[in-house]
């Protein structure tokens, strides 16, 4: 009922009693009274629903505030962590490149003493070199074999190094992700301010879009995940965290193994 | 020897098979998490486990647990590779029934030596 049509009705209500009490007649005076008292109940019941209604709105207002105050405390964090893939990727470029570096002039070195040696050998089997030649062109040649196998030895090296350089996609990775979590958990919180702001202002649409599944934060990652830290990011260590391997073979001959 | 690599990163599972060859282990398969591991597990012929802890799906830990659940996979050793680094997390895994714990990023070197570990330890006890 509106506020109007209620006043009203207890105008109405109020001018039969005044007319009945004019009359002297006691007949209906008490449902009269009864009536107008139900009329002004209804009313505060109505107001006290709404100053409900406002009070758990802006609880939830709250809540969705702090959740994104939070957020914001975890932005500077972030920025950290994609500085931190910045300088990963920039140091697993240069540790890829310095073995790339380091492999050309070794495997280069090979072929052109591989070549040299080739050419003497194929003077041998013509039968254009002297004893002495010969004698010269067997030494170099073991030497060579030999120093195959040491600089050989050295390019697989610098080519494992290249190999786990590539770890940084895996690790980088990781840690993108929780960013990409947060993001989007950023955007749900302003969703949901978005759509509480709106159905205070009593924006239908606005209200049609508060449905549970798109206003509630982004759902926060499975229980077990989400103890999981991934990769410690230099500034930001987890206080129980070990700095390196040597810490891990401790904590593990520690329990025995 | 044949050797299941499960990570959710195909350049780590590549990185891992490629040090591996260079041990001499050139039998492996791979699988992006627990849930595609398990059944490749049961179906029997793995001789050697590692994987990482943080995966989409079944994580690493709970691919332990349920090796370790399983009778016909219980003794399988299983190397875990991870960058999960806390020390509750280390002893957690090392509850579970790990048989090795190697934090990312590491060393061939690192690799190498836990896996010689890991089979010298099998060899004592057999």
């Amino acid at each position: 009922m509106s506020k109007q049509s209620e006043q009203q009705a207890i105008l109405e209500s109020a001018r039969e009693l005044v007319a009945k009490l004019e009359q002297g007649s006691t007949d209906g005076v008490q449902e009269h009274l009864d009536h107008i008292t139900r009329l002004r109940e209804t009313q505060l019941y109505q107001e006290l629903g709404q100053l409900t209604r406002e009070l758990h709105e802006a609880l939830k207002a709250f809540k969705v505030d702090t959740r994104l105050n939070e957020l914001a405390g975890e932005i500077p964090d972030a920025q950290d962590r994609l500085t931190h893939v910045i300088n990963m990727t920039e140091q697993s470029a240069h540790r890829t490149l310095t073995a790339i570096e380091e492999s050309l002039p070794v495997v280069d070195g090979i072929s052109t003493r591989g070549q040299a040696l080739l050419d003497r050998w194929q003077q041998f089997r013509a039968r254009k070199l002297s004893a002495a030649e010969f004698r010269d062109l067997s030494k170099d040649l073991e030497a060579f074999l030999g120093s195959v196998q040491s600089e050989s030895g050295a390019v697989q090296s610098h080519l494992t190094d290249a190999l786990m350089a590539q770890d940084y996609q895996d690790l980088t990775g990781q840690i993108i992700r929780r960013v990409i979590n947060l993001v989007q958990e950023v955007e749900s919180g302003l969703v949901s301010l978005i759509s509480l702001s709106a159905a205070q202002r009593g924006d239908e649409t606005a209200i049609a879009a508060d449905k549970p599944d798109t206003a509630k934060p982004a759902k926060k990652k499975k229980s077990a995940p989400s103890e999981l830290e991934g990769p410690q990011v230099p500034g930001n260590e987890s206080e129980s965290a070990v700095k390196g391997q040597d810490e891990v073979d401790d904590l593990l001959s520690s329990l025995g193994f | 020897m044949k050797i299941l690599i499960v990570d959710d990163f195909s350049t780590m599972r590549r990185i891992i098979k490629n040090l591996l060859r260079d041990l001499g282990f050139n039998n492996t398969v791979e699988a992006d998490d627990g849930n595609t591991a398990l059944p490749v597990l049961k179906k029997g012929g793995i001789d050697f486990l590692v994987t990482d802890w943080n995966m989409p799906g079944m994580t690493g830990l709970d691919l332990l647990k349920a090796v370790r659940a399983e009778p016909d996979l219980q003794g399988l050793p299983v190397l875990m590779v991870t960058a999960e680094s806390k020390r509750e997390q280390i002893i957690e895994a090392a509850q579970a029934g790990v048989n090795g714990y190697i934090v990312k990023p590491f060393t061939a070197n690192t690799l190498k030596e836990k896996i010689e570990k890991i089979f010298e330890r099998i060899e004592a006890s057999s």
